[in-house]
Order: C-alpha cells, then structure tokens, then sequence
C-alpha cells in the first residue's frame, strides 16, 4: 500500500500541484481585485464634504459624512442640546447641527462622522454623531505638541 | 520538511517546544498586560480606556495570523500531501476563531466610549467579521468532510477553502486604506508608529506572549490529534485480534 502510494507521489505530479495552486490562487486574486476595485465607491463608509459636494446628494437622502470639526465652528444653541458646527476635509466645508448628546471625544479639529441628511439650503442635518479617532497614541503630558501624519514625527507646538 | 512527517520526530521537537512557549507566552502576558495597565501613562484624548489596545491588537494580529497558518497548512497539504499538515489545520482553526472573536468584543467595548457606538458597518468591522464566519465555516467543513487517509486531519476540500479564505486576508488589512473608514488607519507600519514609545512597549510584550501563548495551544492540540490516532489504530488492532 505504502510502496503504491509513493510512487503515485513522483516529484512531477508534486510539481504539477504546485503549478495548479500558483494557477488557482493567481485567478482567485484577480477576481478579488476587480470585485473592491467595482466595489470601491460603495463600500466608503461615508462622504467627505468635498466628496459629497461632488456628487451632488439630493436633500433628504440619508448619508453620512466625515471630517474634521473646524477649529472655531462649535457652537451651542440657546436650548443647550442643539450644536452647530463645520465639517472640513480641507477642500470643502459644510455646516451641520445636531441635536442630542455626542461622543466624548466629539470636538473641535478631531474627526467626526455625521449620520443625517442634507437641508434644501445645504445645511446637514445630523441624526446621530460618531467620534472618529485617529491613530495617534500618546500621554496627556504630549498634548499640544504637534504630529506630521507623513513622517510620524513629532514637534513642539508654536504658537 | 519532510523529516517532520514522521509523528514520532515532530513529538520529539514539539513537546518541549510546547512547554517552553506555553509557560514563556503566558509570563510574557502578564508581564505586558501589568506594565499596560499601571506603567503605561494615559493617553491624551481616550483616557484610560485606550488599554483595552494591549489585548485588541495582539488578538487581531492572531485571528488574521492563524488564517495565514491555515493558508500555508492547506499549501503544504495540497501540494506536498504532507501528513501533519492537515492535522495543523484542524488545530489552528479553533484557537484562530476565538481570537478573532476577542479582537471584534474587544472592539466593540472600546468604540461604545470612544466612538459612540457599540458597532457599525464600516470595511475594517465587516472585514474582521467575515474572517470569523470563515473560521466557522472551516471548522464546520472540516469536521463533516472525513479525511479518507485517517490521519485526524482536515479533507482536501476544506484545505481548498482556506485558500480561498484567505483572499480575506488583504481586505482587512487595507480596508481603512481603500475605503473611508470609522475605525482608525494604521499606527504601525514597519519603520515607524504614531503610538508614543511609552505606551508602545507593552504591547509588544503581549504581542509577542499571545502569540508564543498561540503557537503553545496549537501544538497541544496537534499532539492530542495524533494522540487519538494511536488511540484508535490500537483499537483497530485489538479488534482484529
């Protein structure tokens, strides 16, 4: 049994396999690349303001958009639940409010993702806020002091 | 190799290596989870909850390394018919699978505090999700389709269903790159880490003592397969007389 299996086991059938693999998993990649490169406007978890500037969202549809909380833009309304602020990603902004209770880490010049829909005027109406964090670590002694996202390095702030 | 094909030769290196790596994984843990929790300082913007990193990430890292193991073990089973290899199949999936699903509770326990919800459908989450149904699938596969060699491995089948699986692999890892994404990008790449080095250093205790922990749980349970076998060829035996 043993010597019968062996010999069916020759150095040629083991290449053959090998190649077959290579074949199978070259083909299997393939097809995965082309299904997340179909997929990948859909599969964004949201817009970012420029983004949805761009493809020009009809007031109502539901959506969610990301970006930073523009330095300055938080404000609290006169019934101490409603806030108004500017979503940035640098090359667009758009306003939002929300009412209701955010996230600790919701503030100023952090990421925010707003799930809502966009006013007739262009106002974002958010129903629900998420606190995006970046992936930054560091000890509160290290606050302010300031990070390039590029090089990772780090620098005191200037003020 | 090949000179592991033999189960005597592979107990002979394994049962040592076992001791060794199970003992060393677990010191390292406790070692990396005490210095995670009382040396590490807070970080700036999370807090303290931040700490629930020391065990995320090394259960990441594992739920995805294990499928690169299976992913290998199914290579080397397919091409090579190395016996041992479909037995390691069978014992990586379980470990893999908990881990995985420590990685999404872990997260999801950490994102009610810092993101405002307990889960959401973003690429990263989904991605990591899939990996655990797949862990379940090939478990599942695994055990209903019998090896005919009877050498207490996975089939044929299920060794092809890895490879498949692991086109899941490069998905998760660039989810938060392709796709805008809630969860964070990444804070290790291999030359440099936007995690501060003072908080940076206990995870690569535990990092490291999961996975030797890993490895240790893996081998138990290659030498409790193999172990069952000699268990039933000696029933066999006694039967026929």
């Amino acid at each position: 049994m043993v010597a019968i299996a062996s010999r069916r086991q020759g150095p040629k059938r083991k290449h053959q396999r090998l190649v077959l693999v290579l074949l199978a998993l070259a083909a299997l990649i393939g097809g995965v690349l082309l299904a997340m490169s179909a997929l990948r406007d859909q599969a964004a978890y949201f817009y970012t303001p420029a983004e949805a500037k761009a493809a020009h969202i009809e007031p109502g549809k539901a959506v969610r958009l990301g970006g930073m909380v523009a330095l300055g833009s938080l404000k609290r309304g006169a019934n101490g639940v409603t806030i108004s602020f500017d979503l940035t990603d640098g090359k667009g902004t758009v306003p939002a409010t929300f009412s209701g209770i955010t996230p600790d880490l919701f503030k100023e010049g952090s990421g925010a993702i707003a799930e809502g829909a966009f006013d007739a005027d262009g106002t974002f109406r958010a129903t629900n806020i998420l606190a995006k964090h970046d992936e930054r670590y560091m000890p509160r002694e290290m606050e302010g002091i300031q990070y390039d996202p590029e090089t990772h390095k780090v620098k005191a702030d200037q003020p | 190799m090949h000179a592991l094909a033999n189960p005597r030769r592979f107990l002979s290196i394994a049962v040592p290596v076992t001791t060794w790596f199970f003992w060393g994984g677990i010191a390292l843990i406790l070692l990396g989870c005490w210095a995670g929790l009382f040396v590490a300082p807070a970080d700036y913007l999370q807090g303290e909850s931040f700490r629930i990193l020391y065990i995320h990430v090394p259960a990441a890292w594992l739920g995805m390394g294990g499928w690169s193991g299976l992913t290998a073990a199914a290579i080397a089973q397919l091409v090579w018919r190395h016996p041992l290899a479909a037995v390691a199949g069978r014992a990586t999936a379980v470990p893999g699978a908990v881990f995985t699903a420590i990685c999404l509770a872990s997260g999801s326990i950490w994102g009610r505090p810092t993101w405002g919800t307990w889960w959401e459908w973003d690429g990263r989450m989904t991605s990591m999700l899939l990996l655990l149904f797949l862990y379940l699938g090939y478990i599942a596969l695994g055990r209903s389709s019998a090896d005919r060699a009877e050498t207490g491995g996975v089939s044929r089948v299920t060794a092809i269903y890895a490879l498949v699986g692991a086109l899941n692999l490069p998905v998760i890892h660039y989810s938060v790159v392709w796709w805008n994404s809630l969860h964070q990008g990444r804070s290790i790449t291999l030359t440099s880490s936007s995690i501060d080095s003072s908080m940076l250093w206990p995870l690569g205790l535990t990092v490291l003592g999961f996975t030797f922990w890993f490895v240790a749980i893996v081998l138990l349970r290659m030498r409790a397969i193999l172990a069952e076998n000699r268990i039933e060829a000696r029933l066999r035996r006694m039967s026929r007389g």
